[in-house]
C-alpha cells in the first residue's frame, strides 16, 4: 500500500509571531519556517505503518512556495521515500489545497492519506475534510491510533467527551491528532541519503486548477496583551472581587 | 532553555571560516549549502530538546562512583543512546569505518550545540573522536579492525590518560611502564589521574590510550610510546571478553562538570587477570607515543575551544532571557513600562545591555575565530601539496587562540551571565551558576592557557621564519579595508577601529619576533597572556566584521560594530602589556621569592 502524506511549511511553532504594523497579516520576513507540527506527526506514522510492514512507499507532497523543498526534505530524511512539490507564490487556502492533492491523489493511487488535523498558521482544520469529500473517500479526522488492515482500518478518534472508535473502508483520508505519536528525529544518516531521494516539481496547471482567492482578510491584530493580575488577602475578597468586580459568581 | 542559533552558526561557517567557498568549489564532494543547514538544522533540535533538559540533573547528582563502577545521572544512557543512533557521534569520523566523514567545521559546528546543551555530556564524544583520530592515523590494521567501528557508532568510548600527579604541564616526568610481552602485546603499570570519562555505563568498552615509558626508553618525552588498553580484552569475533587489569580507583569531587567522572585509573595493579599488568597494544612506534598525541593535538584543543564558545552562547542566551523577564527600576528610555507596571525590565537599563551585548560580542569573536581555524584544518587535510602546508601553519596558528581566547570568554561570559541574573544567579536553581562552574575547567585542560599563550609565541609566532603570521595580519588588513569599502550603515566606525587594532597587533608581533630572534625568551614570555588576549581581539573583530559583509548580513555587522567599537580599544592597553611590562613584571617578581 501507498500512503500520501501532505506537509505544509509554516512558522516555527518556537517563534513568537509578530502581526505586520499595517496589520495586512503576519511578518514572516526573516522568520523560521518549518513544517507543521502535526504533519511531523502525520509523516511519522505513514513511516511506523511502513517499517510495520503494512504499507511500502511513503510519499509526501508540498504545496507552497520553492523553499517549501526544505520541508519535503525533512520528511525524506525522517524516512519518507519520495516527495512531490507544487509550487505556489503566496497563500493558498484548504479548497485549493484540497483540489490539488484530489489531482495528487488521483496520479498516485493511494490506500492512505495522512494530514495533519490542522496547519498551526491559519489552524484552518477544513483540508483533510474537503479532500475526503472531493474524493468521495472514508474519513477519520483527530486519529490518536491508527489500526490499518488491508481494506479496512479501525481508528480511534479524540473527540470532546473522550475517544471514539470508528471503523473506515480504504482508501480514507485520516488527519493526525498531538497524541498519535511522538515523531523522531532524523538521524543524520538518513539527513544524508534524503539529499539523494527523488523530489518532483509540479505547478497547478499540471492538475488543472487555478489558484484563486475566495477568502479576504480584513484585518490582522495581535491578541490583547495580559495584564498583571494582583494578589488577594483571602478567600472572602476573592468572593468579593470574582462576584462584585468581575461578574462571574 | 537553550536553542541552538542555527542561523549565527551557518552565517559563521559560510561567510567567516569560508566554508561556503568551499562547497561551491566542490571540496567537500556531495555536501551542500542546503545539506548543512539541514543538518545544523536537526542537530540543534536534538541539543534543545533532548540533550539540555537532562544537563540540570547531571549537575546536580553527578556521576556516582560505587565497587570501582561508575553509575551515571538518570536518563544519560538513554540519551547517549538515542544519540548514537541518530549518528552523531559518527559526523566526522572517516566513512571507512562507517562514520560520514563531514568536514572538522561541520564538526565543530556540531560540538557547540552538544556543548551548549551540556558540556558534562558533550566531553564524552568529545575523547571517542580524538581516539577516533589516533587509531585511524598511527594504529596498525588489526587495531583498526577491532575497534575503529565500535568507536565510531558510539557502542564503544575511548579516553586520553596523560596526567599523572607529577605529570601535568610537563610531561617530561611521566612514569607509567610499559613492558614488551613475547606475544608482542605489551604490560602496563602505573596511576594516571583526572581521566575523563575514564569509568561509566554509557557504553559495553572503554578503549583507553595510554600514555607510557618502555624500560629501555630515553629520558624525557622522547621516550614516551602511546598505548592502547581496553578496559575489556575484545575477542577475535569482535566481542567484549574477560576484564583487563585497569580500573577506576576513585572519582573527583570538583567545582563544575559534575556528570563527567574525572578518574584516577589504575592499571596492572593485579586486580583483574592471572597474569601481571593490563595487557597493551602499541599504537604507532615505540617512543613515538608522544608525537602521534600531536598529531590529535590541534583537534583536541580546538574541541575545548568549542566548549568556551558554547558556554558563553548558553550564559548569554540564559541572561538574555532573565533580563527580559525581571523588573527593577525605571530605564531612562523606556517605552515599555506603561504595560501595567511601573518597574522597567532590566534589558532595558543600558548597562544590563551592555554587559549582554559584550557576552554575545565576544562569543561571536571566539566562534570566528574557532571555526576559521576548524576550515583552516579541513584545507590542510584536502589542499594540494603548498597548499596543504600553508593551511597547516594557518591552523597551527589559530589553535593556540581557539583554544585559550574562546575558554577565558567562556569563563568571562559565563560570569556575566550570572551577574545580569543579580542574586539569583548566585542561587543555583536559575543554572547561571551551573555554566559558571562548568565553564571554569576549559582554561585548565588540554594544555593551561598560559601554555597555550608560551606556544603562540614562542613556536607558532616563529613558523616559516615569522613569514606565516605576517601574512596573516597583511590577510587581516585586507578584510579590514574591505570593510571600509563596504556600503553598509551599520558598521558605523568599524573599519578605523579594526586597523587600529590591527596596528597594535602588528606592533606586538614585531615586538616579539625579534625578542624570540634574539633568544630572549624571558622578555618575550612575560607578556605572552597578554598577547594572545590582543591577537585574539583583533582577529576576531575583523573576521566578525568581514562576515558581515561577506553575507550582507546587518544584524551580524551590528555585533561587529559593537565589538570593534567597544571591546577592540582594550588592544593598545594590551599592547602595553606586550611591550612594556617586562621590567615592572621582573622587579616586582622578587617579592615572589622564588627561591625561598
Ligand atoms: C576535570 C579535569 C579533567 C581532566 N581530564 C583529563 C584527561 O582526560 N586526560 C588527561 O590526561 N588529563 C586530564 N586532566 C588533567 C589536565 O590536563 C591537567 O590538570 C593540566 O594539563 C594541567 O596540569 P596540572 O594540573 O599538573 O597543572 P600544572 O602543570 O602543575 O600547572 C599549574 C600552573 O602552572 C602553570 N605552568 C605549568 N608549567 C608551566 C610552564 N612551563 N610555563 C609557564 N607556566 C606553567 C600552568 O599554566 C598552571 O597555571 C583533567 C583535569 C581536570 C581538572
Amino acid at each position: 500500500m501507498k500512503i500520501l502524506v501532505p506537509v505544509k511549511r509554516v512558522i516555527d511553532h518556537n517563534v513568537k509571531i509578530r502581526v505586520k504594523t499595517d496589520g495586512s497579516g503576519v511578518d514572516l520576513a526573516n522568520v523560521k519556517m518549518s513544517m507543521n507540527p502535526f504533519d511531523e506527526i502525520a509523516v511519522e506514522e505513514a513511516i511506523r505503518l511502513k517499517e510495520a510492514g503494512k504499507a511500502d512507499e511513503v510519499v509526501v507532497v508540498s504545496i507552497g512556495p520553492a523553499q517549501a523543498q526544505d520541508v519535503l526534505r525533512t520528511a525524506l530524511a525522517m524516512g519518507a521515500d519520495r516527495a512531490i512539490l507544487i509550487t505556489v507564490d503566496g497563500t493558498v487556502e484548504p479548497l485549493t489545497v484540497a483540489k490539488l492533492l484530489k489531482g495528487v491523489a488521483e496520479n498516485e493511487q493511494p490506500g492512505l492519506v495522512i494530514l495533519g488535523k490542522q496547519a498551526i498558521d491559519d489552524d484552518a482544520n477544513q483540508t483533510g475534510q474537503m479532500l475526503a469529500a472531493l474524493l468521495g473517500w472514508s474519513q477519520a479526522t483527530f486519529a490518536s491510533r491508527i489500526d490499518l488492515g488491508a481494506d479496512r482500518a479501525k481508528v480511534t478518534r479524540e473527540v470532546d467527551g473522550g475517544l471514539q472508535v470508528i471503523d473506515v473502508r480504504l482508501p480514507a483520508i485520516m488527519t493526525a491528532d498531538l497524541r498519535l505519536n511522538q515523531p523522531r528525529y532524523a538521524s543524520l544518516p538518513n539527513i544524508m541519503k534524503a539529499k539523494k531521494k527523488p523530489l518532483e516539481q509540479k505547478t497547478p496547471q499540471d492538475f488543472g486548477v487555478t489558484v484563486e482567492a475566495r477568502l479576504r482578510v480584513l484585518r490582522t491584530e495581535e491578541p490583547a496583551v495580559r495584564q498583571g493580575g494582583i494578589k488577594v488577602a483571602n478567600t472572602a475578597e476573592l468572593f468579593d472581587k470574582l462576584k462584585n468586580e468581575a461578574g462571574v459568581i | 532553555m537553550y536553542r541552538a542559533p542555527v542561523k549565527e552558526i551557518a552565517h559563521t561557517l559560510n561567510h567567516v571560516a569560508g566554508m561556503k567557498k568551499a562547497l561551491e568549489e566542490g571540496l567537500y564532494g556531495d555536501l551542500s549549502e542546503d545539506l548543512v543547514d539541514a543538518i545544523l538544522e536537526e542537530a540543534g533540535r536534538f541539543a534543545g530538546e533532548e540533550v539540555a533538559p537532562l544537563a540540570r540533573i547531571g549537575d546536580e547528582k553527578g556521576a556516582v562512583l560505587e565497587d570501582g563502577a561508575v553509575t551515571m545521572p538518570p536518563g544519560w544512557r538513554e540519551l547517549y543512546r538515542n544519540w548514537c543512533e541518530g549518528g552523531w557521534n559518527a559526523l566526522a569520523a572517516p566513512q571507512e569505518w562507517g562514520g560520514q566523514g563531514l568536514p572538522m567545521t561541520l564538526a565543530v559546528a556540531a560540538l557547540e550545540m552538544w556543548n551548549s546543551s551540556s558540556m558534562a555530556f558533550a566531553l564524552g564524544p568529545t575523547l571517542t573522536m580524538g581516539a577516533i583520530e589516533a587509531l585511524d592515523r598511527h594504529a596498525s590494521e588489526d587495531l583498526k579492525k577491532t575497534y575503529l567501528e565500535k568507536l565510531v557508532s558510539g557502542e564503544w568510548a575511548g579516553t586520553m590518560n596523560l596526567t599523572e600527579p607529577q605529570a601535568g604541564s610537563d610531561l617530561n616526568a611521566l612514569k607509567t611502564r610499559a613492558e614488551r610481552s613475547p606475544d608482542g602485546t605489551y604490560r602496563i603499570f602505573g596511576q594516571k589521574i583526572f581521566i575523563t570519562y575514564g569509568e561509566h555505563d554509557l557504553t559495553d568498552n572503554i578503549v583507553h590510550l595510554v600514555l607510557a615509558r618502555l624500560p629501555d626508553a630515553p629520558a624525557g618525552t622522547r621516550g614516551i610510546s602511546l598505548f592502547l588498553v581496553p578496559k575489556y580484552l575484545v575477542d577475535e569475533d569482535g566481542s567484549v571478553g574477560p576484564r583487563n587489569d585497569a580500573f577506576c580507583a576513585s572519582i573527583e569531587h570538583k567545582l563544575g562538570i559534575h556528570a563527567s567522572p574525572t578518574c584516577t585509573m589504575i592499571y596492572g595493579d593485579g586486580k583483574y587477570g592471572d597474569q601481571p599488568g593490563a595487557v597493551g597494544w602499541l599504537i604507532g612506534e615505540e617512543n613515538r607515543g608522544l608525537a602521534c598525541m600531536f598529531t590529535m593535538m590541534n583537534n583536541a584543543r580546538l574541541a575545548v575551544g568549542m566548549q568556551g564558545v558554547a558556554v558563553a552562547e548558553a550564559a548569554y542566551q540564559k541572561a538574555l532571557a532573565y533580563a527580559k523577564e525581571r523588573r527593577q527600576g525605571r530605564a531612562p528610555n523606556d517605552k515599555g513600562a506603561d504595560k501595567g507596571d511601573d518597574m522597567s525590565p532590566i534589558v532595558s537599563h543600558p548597562d544590563v545591555q551592555r554587559t549582554l551585548l559584550t557576552m554575545k560580542a565576544m562569543t561571536q569573536a571566539a566562534r570566528a575565530i574557532a571555526y576559521s581555524c576548524a576550515h583552516a584544518m579541513d584545507m590542510a587535510r584536502l589542499g594540494g601539496s603548498e597548499t596543504a602546508a600553508h593551511w597547516q601553519e594557518r591552523a597551527n596558528l589559530l589553535t593556540p587562540l581557539a583554544k585559550a581566547f574562546s575558554t577565558d570568554i567562556g569563563v568571562e561570559a559565563a560570569s556575566l551571565g550570572l551577574q545580569v541574573h543579580g542574586g539569583m544567579g548566585y542561587i543555583e536553581e536559575t543554572g547561571a551558576a551551573a555554566l559558571y562552574r562548568d565553564a571554569r575547567i576549559a582554561p585548565i585542560y588540554e594544555g593551561t592557557n598560559g601554555i597555550q599563550a608560551i606556544d603562540l609565541v614562542m613556536r607558532k609566532l616563529p613558523q616559516s621564519g615569522g613569514d606565516h603570521v605576517r601574512g596573516f595580519i597583511v590577510e587581516l588588513r585586507e578584510t579590514a579595508e574591505r570593510v571600509r569599502g563596504a556600503n553598509m550603515p551599520e558598521l558605523g566606525e568599524t573599519a578605523s577601529r579594526l586597523a587600529a587594532g590591527i596596528d597594535d597587533l602588528e606592533e606586538a608581533t614585531d615586538h616579539l619576533l625579534s625578542l624570540v630572534a634574539d633568544g630572549k625568551a624571558e622578555s618575550a614570555l612575560c607578556g605572552a597572556t597578554p598577547y594572545l588576549r590582543l591577537f585574539s581581539l583583533a582577529a576576531g573583530a575583523t573576521m566578525a566584521a568581514g562576515g558581515a559583509v561577506a553575507g550582507s548580513n546587518a544584524d551580524a555587522a551590528r555585533v561587529a560594530r559593537f565589538l570593534a567599537e567597544n571591546l577592540l580599544p582594550e588592544t593598545a592597553a594590551l599592547k602595553r602589556q606586550v611591550i612594556a611590562g617586562e621590567d615592572s613584571l621582573l622587579a616586582a617578581a622578587g617579592l615572589l621569592d622564588v627561591n625561598g
